[in-house]
């Protein structure tokens, strides 16, 4: 069976591409890290990809606001290529800097329309948050996520945040309606037993506790917490995990490379 | 060729009486001495000839005490008196003759490069080692807190990508020394920052600067008195990992000179030689540089690819001194002639001296065969990282310098680097005899009070507002955190943090344990007990993690007043002695290290010095990721141990702080009794006979207990009688000693026999249970009981800082 071919697209201030990497190629992926000066030498390229991810960092420092120029770019120089690559169903994932760069070029909440809709604001406490959460994933009556990227978790997991700019918020209420009618919410901060959940637990005061959404197909995902930090169960504070040594946050990985074998 | 002057200036010197030859020092902040000022008056005399401004400003570089650390590796005169006797010693190389001295006889074969390099370098595997140097920033951090802390960590950062052929950093550590944030305003010198808006900027900066590095800060901590309040301290410590192929550098003649990053301009000038000048109002805030840690990321990117494609046979970073330190260096047994117009600049007008000394950030020195000149400059293309040729290595042994065409700088590299005079200092240290406090009697509810404001301490309390501003996780490699709790909604403080390289060594086993001690407190009484209680915590912080003390290194940061004054450098003397002695009897080199020896300010015509403070970091190699430990109780019914000996130690404690409690005996360190232990803790933690583990230290057993139980969200009952005491002490005495050596463990009722026995001819007891909703302390023998909810607890630990 051919391997399944991930991108990890970086620039400068990218910095989580490493353990992006690494969580890709734990679930069988193979994963380029490829500095975006190259990539747009030969934009068609991202097509021979299966896998796109936008990881986690501070692209070109955060000037202006988080996000934006990498945003900017990618939009200008290669808008429509990325857009026919997430046409194609093709999973596609913005972590932490990565969902601000999804969300500030628009290509979430909604592919097809391609405009900003959306944004992620500083954080309610006023300062950066480096702390682990509790995430709700959330599930249809069928108890199946839309967005393929969080199928297989249970209710509950738990995930480290690390951000100063996570306030998820939209543009008008119609927005948030649509997130909800077409169950694009992915994840919700909450409590321990899966209450509503206050600062610090909501690190950051979005909307409706959004920690992370889907597109409406669910192949694009957006989200503040950090997977790649959670693949192995040594890795969270009380060493909890799956099948003794495995993190929830490699099930995300792994679906995307599933759905992709077919 | 002659030497122009159209783009310098030609400096007399042949001419000048001595006090004008200090005037010229002092008018030029070149914080050179008269006799320093005479040696270059001779070798100019010899060349019969004036310098530039280049020259001089480039041997004032050079030979600055931030650069050459003269008063560690000159002469020293130094008479110790007790009251029991007095000791006259000589010392040549204070450096070579106790700390490094150390490391030599000790000869461990897994120590790759130690005191030459930009920092210590240590075996990791068969293919990889680990390099760590920790450097200060105080005099900029002082003036300009945002700017001076963030430039502290791009610095040794850098240090980290300027060790060998460059290593990938994976690790940071801070540790800071502050005024109170709660002084009166009108306590604060005039002209000085207040505590608090040091604080709030120092923080800010090592968090922009370390989280858009991506480099996890994982590990430090905050030290509050009021002797810091004019002068700061700001410890940055970075690791990384290197390939053991890429560890030796040597520049050739005719290879190329390669500047690289960031832009040169005028922020940072005289920075080296600043920092030896003490701290006062009128303090020049230009000397204080600028940083962009965006430009260090894209350098770090792009140098890593030139360095596995073997693109440079040498790199170093620019630090202090700038281009005139960091070619020198890299040019010492070659030579080097530079054009300096080739220097990419941020705006015109720098003079060419400007140029050459300007400690402006992110920039780094290669060493490039002609051969590799186009395939690097492409590679530093493709992250947007401009990079410049600026002169070639040659053979004559000689700097020469060139502006337009036009000579400007011509000396001998021996004189620039081996010319400094040494200078005979002379210290004095008085040993005074310490004595046990009156015994403190306290009753239930008294102890009750003291464990709270114990744990409500600046130097104990939670330092989370700090630590939740830094990214500790990036990387996703920090498998030890440092705040540890068993669930998200609690936390206590980290004993030490594990790093587990698995993103850039594939299918490892192996991890890396940080850690430090620190203690200014007992310095204020005895330097030498700090010193040797500094070095114990940083190896016992260690050791609770998991840590092997086979393979544990450290590294020394000493900060200290001026040592111009015979007494401070006394105790400076006295530290550095303990160095040697706790290296030894630990069996623990030091791989690296560095001072800074003028933390003064004056208010007025009143000249202060900071309490004396050394800060030991360590780093150490663990065999086994899965066998490391948090701090948190694990579950209750757990039997609690206390390993090592209490003594009446109560000297400096935060105990005796707050109850202004007189008199008392600084920690002693008894390796004989600890080294044990500390090797036993590492083979239990192997066999999974420990569940957690706790070092004792700031606020006593009291505290270490407490912190184990709230950070678990359960209680614990302990019998302070069960504890094994030297002597005869009182509960609160027991509770609240700061004695070395002893830990908490948490044992599982299963392995109780296997650990006894493990543990045989070590000084060990049960002390109780985990457990209850209650942290219980009682002591049937004392009628005393003391006890209060963990929950309680920890809001004591956590709300003196919370938000600043």
């Amino acid at each position: 069976m051919k391997k399944v071919k991930a991108l990890i697209l970086t620039t400068a201030g990218t910095n989580c591409d490493y353990e992006s990497q690494a969580a890709l190629q734990l679930c069988g992926a193979s994963a380029d890290r490829v500095h975006i000066n190259v990539l747009l030498e030969k934009k068609d390229e991202i097509l021979n990809y299966d896998i796109l991810v936008f990881p986690g960092g501070f692209s070109y420092g955060d000037d202006i606001a988080s996000g934006k120029i990498l945003a900017n770019e990618v939009k200008n120089k290669m808008g429509g290529v990325l857009q026919k690559f997430a046409l194609s169903k093709r999973p596609v994932i913005g972590i932490c800097n990565g969902f601000q760069v999804l969300v500030k070029m628009g290509l979430l909440p909604s592919v097809r329309e391609f405009c900003q809709t959306s944004t992620l604001s500083y954080n309610d406490s006023g300062k950066f948050e480096c702390r682990w959460v509790y995430l709700k994933t959330m599930k249809n009556i069928d108890g199946v996520s839309k967005c393929l990227w969080t199928r297989n978790l249970p209710e509950i997991i738990s995930l480290p945040v690390a951000h100063g700019e996570g306030k998820f918020i939209v543009r008008d209420k119609d927005i948030l309606d649509m997130l909800k009618n077409n169950e694009q919410i992915a994840f919700k901060y909450c409590s321990k037993d899966g209450s509503e959940a206050d600062y610090p637990l909501n690190p950051n005061g979005s909307i409706e506790q959004i920690a992370g959404i889907s597109n409406d197909f669910g192949n694009v995902f957006g989200l503040m917490p950090h997977p790649e930090r959670y693949v192995f169960a040594l890795q969270h504070p009380a060493r909890q995990g799956y099948d003794g040594k495995f993190g929830w946050g490699k099930i995300i990985f792994q679906n995307a490379v599933d759905y992709v074998k077919g | 060729m002659k030497l122009k002057t159209t783009h310098c200036k030609e400096i007399d010197i042949l001419n000048l009486s001595d006090k004008e030859l200090l005037d010229l020092s002092k008018n030029n902040v070149l914080s050179l001495s008269l006799e320093e000022m005479k040696t270059i008056q001779d070798y100019y005399k010899n060349l019969k000839r004036n310098p530039t401004d280049i020259e001089i400003e480039t041997i004032a570089q050079t030979w600055s005490e931030h650069c050459k650390h003269k008063t560690l590796t000159g002469i020293i005169d130094y008479l110790e008196i007790s009251p029991q006797k007095k000791i006259h010693k000589q010392y040549n190389n204070l450096l070579k003759e106790t700390i490094f001295k150390a490391t030599m006889e000790l000869k461990k074969k897994w120590c790759l490069s130690v005191f030459e390099d930009n920092a210590g370098i240590i075996d990791f595997d068969d293919k990889n080692a680990i390099a760590f140097k920790v450097e200060t920033h105080n005099h900029p951090s002082a003036l300009e807190p945002y700017g001076g802390s963030a430039t502290g960590i791009g610095g040794v950062i850098r240090d980290i990508l300027g060790v060998g052929l460059g290593a990938k950093p994976l690790a940071n550590t801070d540790v800071f020394c502050f005024g109170k944030p709660n002084t009166p305003p009108k306590k604060v010198p005039n002209g000085m920052h207040h505590p608090k808006r040091i604080i709030g900027g120092v923080v800010s900066g090592v968090r922009d600067y370390g989280n858009r590095m991506g480099i996890p800060t994982v590990n430090g901590s905050v030290y509050f008195d009021d002797g810091y309040m004019a002068n700061p301290l700001v410890f940055c410590g970075t690791m990384g990992i290197i390939p053991k192929n890429k560890i030796a550098k040597k520049t050739r003649a005719g290879d190329l000179v390669l500047v690289a990053g960031g832009r040169t301009g005028r922020d940072g000038i005289h920075g080296a030689t600043f920092s030896s000048v003490e701290l006062n109002k009128e303090s020049d805030v230009s000397a204080v540089q600028i940083g962009n840690p965006i430009v260090e990321k894209k350098v770090l990117d792009a140098m890593l690819k030139a360095r596995d494609l073997n693109l440079y046979r040498a790199v170093t970073d620019c630090g202090a001194g700038g281009l005139s330190s960091a070619v020198g260096e890299l040019g010492e047994n070659t030579g080097v002639e530079i054009d300096l117009k080739k220097v990419p600049l941020k705006y015109d007008g720098l003079r060419a001296w400007e140029i050459w000394i300007s400690e402006a950030q992110e920039r780094m020195v290669f060493a490039v065969p002609p051969k590799n000149k186009e395939k690097i400059i492409e590679i530093f293309a493709k992250e947007n990282v401009e990079a410049v040729f600026i002169g070639v290595f040659t053979k004559d042994k000689k700097l020469k310098i060139s502006y337009d065409g036009d000579l400007i700088a011509d000396m001998d590299m021996s004189f620039l680097h081996k010319g400094v005079p040494k200078i005979t200092r002379r210290a004095i240290c008085e040993i005074k005899n310490e004595f046990e406090q009156k015994t403190i009697k306290m009753n239930s509810s008294e102890i009750l009070k003291s464990l709270k404001k114990v744990l409500e301490d600046l130097n104990v309390c939670s330092k989370e507002w700090i630590i939740r501003q830094y990214d500790h996780e990036v990387q996703g490699q920090t498998i030890i955190k440092p705040l540890q709790g068993n669930n998200i909604e609690v936390s206590g403080p980290g004993d030490a943090a594990v790093i587990f390289p698995y993103t850039v060594v594939k299918g490892t086993k192996k991890a890396i344990v940080l850690s430090n001690g620190l203690n200014p407190e007992y310095g204020k009484i005895n330097a030498y007990k700090m010193a040797a209680s500094a070095i114990e915590e940083a190896i016992r912080n260690a050791v609770c993690v998991g840590g092997n003390i086979e393979k544990i290194s450290l590294l020394d940061n000493f900060c200290w007043g001026n040592t111009d004054k015979e007494e401070i450098l006394g105790s400076l003397i006295r530290a550095a002695k303990a160095c040697y002695d706790f290296s030894k009897s630990f069996s623990i080199p030091f791989i690296s290290g560095k001072d800074s020896l003028h933390n003064e300010y004056s208010i007025g015509q009143k000249k202060y010095s900071i309490p004396p403070a050394l800060l030991i970091s360590a780093m150490g190699v663990i065999e086994n990721v899965s066998n490391t430990l948090t701090m948190p109780f694990k579950k209750e019914k757990n039997k609690v141990f206390i390993l090592g000996l209490t003594r009446n130690e109560l000297g400096g404690s935060v105990f005796s702080k707050i109850n202004s409690i007189k008199d008392g005996v600084v920690p002693n360190v008894y390796p004989k009794e600890s080294k044990p232990i500390m090797k036993k803790i590492y083979q239990a933690i192997n066999k999974s006979l420990i569940e957690s583990c706790h070092d004792i230290s700031d606020g006593g057993l009291a505290a270490a207990v407490s912190e184990m139980a709230f950070s678990a969200g359960i209680g614990v009952k302990i019998d302070i009688d069960k504890v094994k005491i030297k002597g005869k002490m009182s509960p609160a005495e027991i509770l609240f000693s700061q004695s070395n050596g002893r830990f908490v463990v948490e044992v599982d009722a299963k392995n109780e026999k296997k650990f006894r026995s493990l543990f045989k001819g070590t000084v060990f007891s049960q002390v109780g249970l985990t457990g209850g909703k209650d942290v219980v302390f009682e002591s049937v023998k004392n009628k005393i009981k003391v006890m209060e909810n963990p929950k309680k607890l920890m809001s004591s630990w956590q709300k003196t800082l919370q938000d600043i």
